[in-house]
């Protein structure tokens, strides 16, 4: 399965019309010890480039930014108790929230993985 | 500010070497966290012992032949009731009874040394020297790095490199050589754990805090653990929970105002500080706890439980010894009670917390 990227470091991947979000690896790093997710609710219709939920480390807390619009079908609890997953499996177990795609032409728009490395090296200057 | 613009402390290529996260903090370049990351550096501190560079703070040496009579005329605190080699926290009020500063004074003598915050030492310099300098020498000792060593473990570690700050007082000062090296050495902190505040010569400080970390109980822990640290211990960050709009008696600091102070009085804001002492204060810090995960950081808008608003949060965030979100913050005097419900409005929802009695995690200073 391809793993597609945004600027505002989430990933996207994609099954059938179901993308699963999270954040990326880089993005954590630059996070730290993440304590707290907010999922946005299931059922709810997010936008692309939405405020679609919220991570919070130890030091400060930060937006997640919907890559894909949709409707919100599925969020993991398991970061409820475990928010440290993030850290720890970011693109795997860390995974925040499923959406029904509503406009699969928008996956076109993100990064493969060589641009999104580019586009992180850019930011590390 | 770019980071060319930033000033170093005489650990910085320690820092940097030790792999470091670097930010701008009070016009310094300060390590927020080492590779290790803020929760283990937190932990770490509350098990064992952690060395923080705090160089960016302001060391002063005051002397004088009145030189407790100058000092007594800025602060609230009992100097004069201070023992020789005793150290207090106080604060330098203003005339409206508000926080200019709050800082650390240790009696050397017939000197006073002073620790002051790194945002405003150069205003509190410039308003000592406006206000006593005529009767006394103050001299800021540009020259020497400021390292805390805290935890549980502390006391066992610095006594390896001398015996002599093994049975130091809890809020004394005393001057230590190490390997040599003449070092003032308070025991006191900002973690609510035992430990020690150690000023040494700039140009000693790289080599000492290298053997400090040669200890296995030490570690290196940066500006975020000092920050949830500190948070937990229920201890006041200024520009944040105090300030020059908060009085000392709003900020549930009312037990640095010396006993004789109430009494005699002068210092600037007396008459405001004294009248809320009497006839308390409409409004009040105290520590908030949230009952979800959801950390409410400062800024945080608190109400009563039918929503009308009661009070902010000063400082918020997540608390690893506590093992969820803390807080701490002003509300209003119906709601001062510990477990008095409340909510917080955190992104446009409002969230159960509770007010809470602080610290979150109770003091473990050294008791002899």
């Amino acid at each position: 399965m391809t793993m597609k990227y945004s600027e505002e470091h989430e990933w996207v991947t994609v099954e059938g019309d179901i993308a699963t979000i999270g954040i990326t690896d880089y993005a954590q790093k630059a996070l730290g010890d993440i304590v707290f997710v907010e999922a946005p609710e299931v059922g709810s219709e997010i936008n692309q480039g939405d405020e679609a939920g919220v991570v919070e480390s130890v030091k400060a807390a930060s937006d997640i930014i919907t890559p894909v619009s949709g409707e919100v079908v599925e969020i993991n609890e398991d970061l409820e108790s475990a928010p440290g997953t993030v850290n720890t499996d970011p693109t795997g177990d860390g995974w925040m929230f499923r959406v029904k795609l509503s406009d699969p032409e928008e996956l076109d728009g993100l990064m493969d993985a060589a641009a999104y490395k580019a586009h992180c090296e850019s930011l590390d200057g | 500010m770019t980071e060319t613009d930033l000033l170093q402390t005489p650990l910085d290529a320690l820092h940097r070497q030790l792999g470091a996260k670097m930010v701008g903090f009070a016009g310094y370049a300060m390590p927020v966290s080492y590779p290790l990351g803020v929760l283990k550096e937190h932990e770490h501190t509350r098990q064992a012992a952690s060395v923080f560079d705090v160089s960016h703070m302001g060391q002063l040496m005051i002397r004088g032949d009145d030189v407790i009579g100058a000092i007594e005329k800025l602060v609230p605190g009992d100097i004069a009731g201070l023992a020789s080699h005793g150290t207090r926290y106080t604060l330098l009020t203003n005339d409206q009874g508000g926080i200019r500063d709050d800082l650390m004074v240790s009696r050397l003598g017939d000197a006073l040394y002073v620790v002051v915050n790194a945002a405003c030492k150069a205003q509190d310099l410039a308003y000592l020297r406006a206000s006593i300098g005529n009767q006394v020498e103050i001299e800021e000792l540009t020259d020497r790095a400021l390292l805390a060593l805290q935890g549980p473990q502390a006391a066992e570690v610095l006594t390896r490199f001398s015996p002599a700050v093994q049975h130091m007082n809890f809020m004394s000062v005393a001057e230590i050589h190490f390997h040599g090296t003449a070092c003032l050495v308070t025991r006191s902190g900002y973690t609510g754990e035992d430990g020690y505040e150690i000023s040494i010569p700039a140009d000693e400080a790289e080599d000492f805090a290298q053997l400090l970390l040669g200890e296995p109980e030490v570690t290196f822990a940066g500006l975020g653990a000092r920050d949830s640290l500190r948070l937990e211990a229920g201890l006041c960050l200024h520009g944040n929970d105090i300030d020059e709009t908060t009085t000392p008696v709003e900020a549930s600091l009312t037990w640095v105002i010396g006993k004789s102070r109430r009494a005699r009085g002068g210092f600037p804001g007396a008459p405001i500080i004294l009248d809320q002492i009497t006839n308390k204060p409409a409004r009040k810090r105290v520590g908030i706890l949230p009952e979800g995960r959801a950390p409410a950081r400062a800024g945080t808008e608190i109400t009563d439980m039918d929503g009308t608003p009661i009070g902010v949060v000063t400082s918020g965030g997540f608390g690893p010894t506590v093992g969820g979100p803390v807080a701490m913050g002003y509300v209003k005097t119906a709601f001062f009670s510990p477990d008095t419900p409340v909510q917080l409005m955190v992104r446009g929802k409002a969230l159960p917390a509770k007010v809470a009695r602080l610290p979150f995690t109770p003091h473990r200073y050294y008791a002899g």
